[in-house]
């Protein structure tokens, strides 16, 4: 029973009030804000800041096209941050929320290393720069509201023209599929699906990806697919067989040459320097 | 045995080392009480800078000396480099402290460094690298103290470590090779922000090799600055028979790299005109293939010069290879951009000067650097006069 939330693009308004809504019901500081070319407001997340609404103005001949995407944690299916965190802090649970000191048990484990920063394909965790004992923090998809309330998460419910649907991540990919083959204007395609083995909150849109800031194409090649966790795991399996085979070997080579080295008194070979000289 | 108490010579050059660490010791109590946003220009697209960039990327790889030098001389008892052996260890344990000090500042809730000793998180490469650079500076510190223990009298201990000596060199040589690839495998997650020319599923093996053929040409580059400080002869026969080893594996390492390319369908990349592609050919033309050139050409390779400056080469070359892993193969994908603060330069300053008063008052003390054989009394001090 992984959960998922379906963004529907055509249908954000940028009405922001998904952004207003993860402030309140996570008790986050209001953030300082500049003019800019752009009604990005803040403009990117933080650890202050756990969704953000992007605005795009896309000329099309002599029209121009206003779209918004929300933007968020994905709570990817197998989490690159999961795997990168050496003290579980970063737990990807059944319901499908990615939540970073998720248990009583590690409350406090976290090291501040931001390993977990430099795995995310995405960028999305923030860091506390200016406390002394920092947390990072991202979008926890309202594990709180949907498993202990029962509700569905803040964005979800402030969500005023459906661009939002929280269901069963197998419904949604349904519902996605279903909304692109009945109206020619859907690009052909469902951001999430299948993006580094996929992830909970799923995008569909009537503009191509790549124009609205999504990852399709890195250094000009298609995003990986192959879930992160898995290409770390493909290297580190093989510690243990290194640690003993190594091992054995470098004891093989030094009991052999051992019998045809000569015996040396390192007392009588090294001294002290005498800086005075 | 040596009549000898304890001894430091103060020298200007001394003084000025001591108050860059007592500058960096101050800045890094500022960074303790008011966080890591007070004194580093860090942020959320930079999360890694200058300290896990330089200093403990770079002060690891550096290390690189001790563990090849110790497979080189324990293992396969090639006794000809006994007379280095010593040195590397020291420098090899200095630059895991500066790494273990420099991770310490860094992390944001430090107090909590050792949680990952108790709560596994095994599927983490950082905690393959957390644990094995742990243990390797513990079993460089038991090395030392065999040293240790030969001017401070205490033979109870002495033999103790004596017994333990053959598993705890045979470890020392197993934790580093698997952290120093640990490091490179670090970057693995970073598919599709690291650049193709640098990421790749090998960068393990990258990271790993090139720690280990750095080794000879550090203790090359240290032991001729050693040479020069105290007016003794430098190894010259030691440094030049090092170089075979340094530039088979230098060859290795480059024809790996472009089967590599290669195999991943970027060797385009490389010629493309970007920054990245010209970072990149600098590292593989001047500090890669001009180094081997130089190591394979026997009238550079017997000169001292020519041993010193190739072997600088290759140093930076690691240095300049990690600095394209960590700042220039991320920047065109994480965006925003980042130099350090001032702080950060003048903690880092701090650090490596209290390594070189560390290295010079333990070669002073101790027996680390080879007896000299010859009167000290016909030697003359050579080269620009500089004191350290």
């Amino acid at each position: 029973m992984s959960k998922s939330v379906l963004v529907d693009i055509t249908r954000c308004i940028g009405c922001r009030s998904c952004m207003v809504s993860c402030k309140s019901w996570n008790d986050l500081p209001a953030m300082p804000s500049e003019f800019s070319n752009n009604w990005d407001s803040p403009g990117k997340l933080s650890a202050e800041t756990w969704t953000n609404v992007s605005s795009y103005v896309l000329e099309e001949g002599d029209q121009l096209k206003w779209r918004f995407v929300k933007r968020q944690c994905m709570h990817c299916n197998e989490p690159a941050c999961e795997s990168a965190c050496f003290t579980h802090s970063f737990v990807k649970t059944k319901e499908g929320a990615v939540i970073y000191k998720p248990t009583e048990l590690n409350q406090d484990y976290c090291v501040g290393c931001r390993y977990c920063m430099i795995a995310c394909p995405f960028d999305v965790p923030g860091f506390q720069w200016d406390k002394t004992f920092p947390y990072v923090q991202k979008c926890r998809f309202c594990y709180d509201r949907t498993k202990e309330e029962g509700l569905e998460p803040a964005c979800v419910t402030a969500c005023l023209t459906g661009a939002l649907t929280f269901g069963e991540r197998d419904e949604m990919l349904a519902l996605a599929q279903d909304r692109i083959s009945k109206d020619p204007r859907y690009i052909k395609h469902v951001y999430g699906e299948k993006e580094y083995g996929g992830s909970s909150w799923l995008y569909i849109s009537d503009v191509p990806f790549a124009q609205l800031g999504f990852k399709t194409e890195v250094f000009n090649r298609p995003v990986t697919e192959k879930a992160i966790p898995s290409l770390t795991w493909d290297v580190l399996k093989w510690t243990p067989y290194i640690f003993v085979g190594w091992g054995a070997l470098l004891t093989a080579m030094r009991a052999y040459t051992k019998r045809r080295a000569e015996v040396h008194n390192e007392e009588e070979m090294y001294g002290p320097v005498d800086p005075k000289k | 045995m040596y009549g000898r108490n304890w001894s430091f010579r103060i020298t200007w050059f001394r003084i000025l080392m001591i108050i860059f660490v007592l500058i960096a010791a101050a800045a890094a109590i500022y960074r303790f009480v008011y966080g890591l946003g007070a004194i580093t220009n860090l942020s959320d697209e930079w999360p890694w800078g200058l300290w896990i960039g330089f200093d403990l990327l770079c002060g690891i790889a550096l290390a690189g000396g001790g563990f090849s030098t110790a497979l080189v001389v324990h293992v396969l008892h090639k006794d000809k480099y006994l007379p280095i052996a010593r040195a590397a260890l020291l420098t090899s344990l200095l630059g895991y402290i500066i790494a273990m000090v420099s991770l310490f500042l860094d992390i944001g809730r430090w107090f909590n460094f050792w949680r990952p000793f108790f709560y596994w998180g095994f599927h983490s490469v950082l905690f393959e690298v957390f644990w094995c650079i742990s243990i390797y500076t513990t079993i460089q510190v038991l090395e030392f103290g065999d040293i240790f223990f030969e001017k401070v009298k205490f033979p109870a201990l002495k033999k103790i470590l004596g017994y333990l000596m053959t598993p705890l060199l045979i470890l020392g040589i197993i934790l580093p090779s698997l952290h120093q690839s640990s490091l490179g495998s670090l970057y693995i997650v970073a598919i599709d922000k690291l650049y193709p020319l640098w990421w790749s599923m090998l960068i393990p093996f990258f990271f790993v090799w090139s720690a280990f053929f750095l080794g000879p040409a550090m203790v090359t580059v240290e032991g001729t600055l050693a040479a020069r400080a105290y007016g003794r002869d430098p190894e010259l026969p030691v440094f030049q028979s090092l170089t075979k080893m340094t530039m088979w594996m230098m060859i290795i390492y480059f024809i790996v790299k472009m089967i590599d390319l290669n195999y991943r369908g970027v060797f385009g990349m490389a010629f493309n005109g970007s920054y990245e592609s010209n970072m990149f050919l600098i590292e593989m033309i001047v500090f890669i293939l001009l180094p081997i050139f130089m190591y394979a050409i026997p009238s550079i390779r017997t000169k001292l010069w020519g041993v010193v400056t190739a072997s600088l080469l290759v140093v930076v070359g690691v240095v300049f290879n990690r600095m394209n892993v960590v700042f220039t193969g991320m920047a065109k994908s994480v965006g925003g951009s980042y130099f350090p603060s001032i702080w950060e330069f003048l903690i880092t300053i701090g650090m490596w000067s209290a390594l070189a008063l560390a290295y010079l008052f333990i070669v002073e003390n101790f027996s680390i650097l080879p007896k000299e054989e010859h009167t000290h009394s016909t030697h003359t001090n050579y080269g620009t006069g500089f004191q350290a």
